[in-house]
């Protein structure tokens, strides 16, 4: 059976596991053809960022990868606009179409689900 | 002295703990994580008053910030690091 999972991204891209680690959990379960959707809060929305050239520190550029989830199903993405603007990003300038959700708009998004995985 | 911070000034204390104690003549290099402080518009960028600010380059474009950068931060390689290193004989890791 078929359920809603959001992922909760919250950490940025390299210095930590986490960001990876997340993907590929929204990997797995969109191989599981679950209805995956990914929420990038606070420290999370850095992943969103475009033009990551992360071979100049030797790891795999994280926005590509992400870039990748709508070959999967995976096109649920959202991220808090209060934390794009307070980082100095605007959704504009990201790697790949998020939408963006104020606080209510969080609120709502985590209600409707039915497994909620932090990262 | 020479001060290094690698954390995000969103997520951690550091780069504020660091600011706070700085000397005018001080000289702060934003690492991994800490060079999202550099990013022109964010809350925590450091104001006029605060030390010498330098970004290390290939931290700064593995995140794709090289087209956010904010004015006043200057970019550092790993070369000009390992020189900043050597002239500042005192260097604090904030972390």
């Amino acid at each position: 059976m078929s359920k809603r999972f959001l992922i909760v991204c919250r950490q940025p891209p390299y210095g930590s596991s986490f960001a990876r680690e997340a993907l590929d959990m929204a990997l797995a379960c969109a191989a599981f053809e679950q209805r995956v959707a990914l929420l990038f809060l606070g420290d999370g929305v850095l992943q969103l960022a475009g033009a990551q050239q992360a071979e100049a520190i030797g790891q795999k550029p994280l926005d590509k990868q992400l870039g990748a989830l709508p070959l999967y199903d995976v096109d649920a993405l959202y991220a808090d606009a209060d934390a794009l603007a307070a980082r100095g990003l605007s959704d504009t300038t990201l790697a790949l179409p998020v939408q963006a959700l104020d606080g209510a708009g969080i609120r709502a998004l985590l209600t409707e689900q039915d497994i909620v995985l932090g990262f | 002295m020479l001060h290094t911070v690698n954390k995000s000034p969103h997520g951690h204390s550091a780069l504020a703990e660091c600011l706070r104690v700085c000397a005018a003549d001080d000289v702060v290099v934003l690492i991994e994580d800490g060079v999202y402080a550099a990013i022109a518009g964010n809350s925590r960028l450091p104001g006029p008053d605060a030390p010498k600010l330098y970004a290390l380059s290939a931290d700064v474009a593995a995140r794709g910030l090289a087209p956010h950068l904010a004015e006043g931060v200057a970019l550092l390689d790993y070369a000009g690091f390992v020189q900043l290193c050597c002239e500042h004989p005192v260097i604090q890791s904030w972390y």
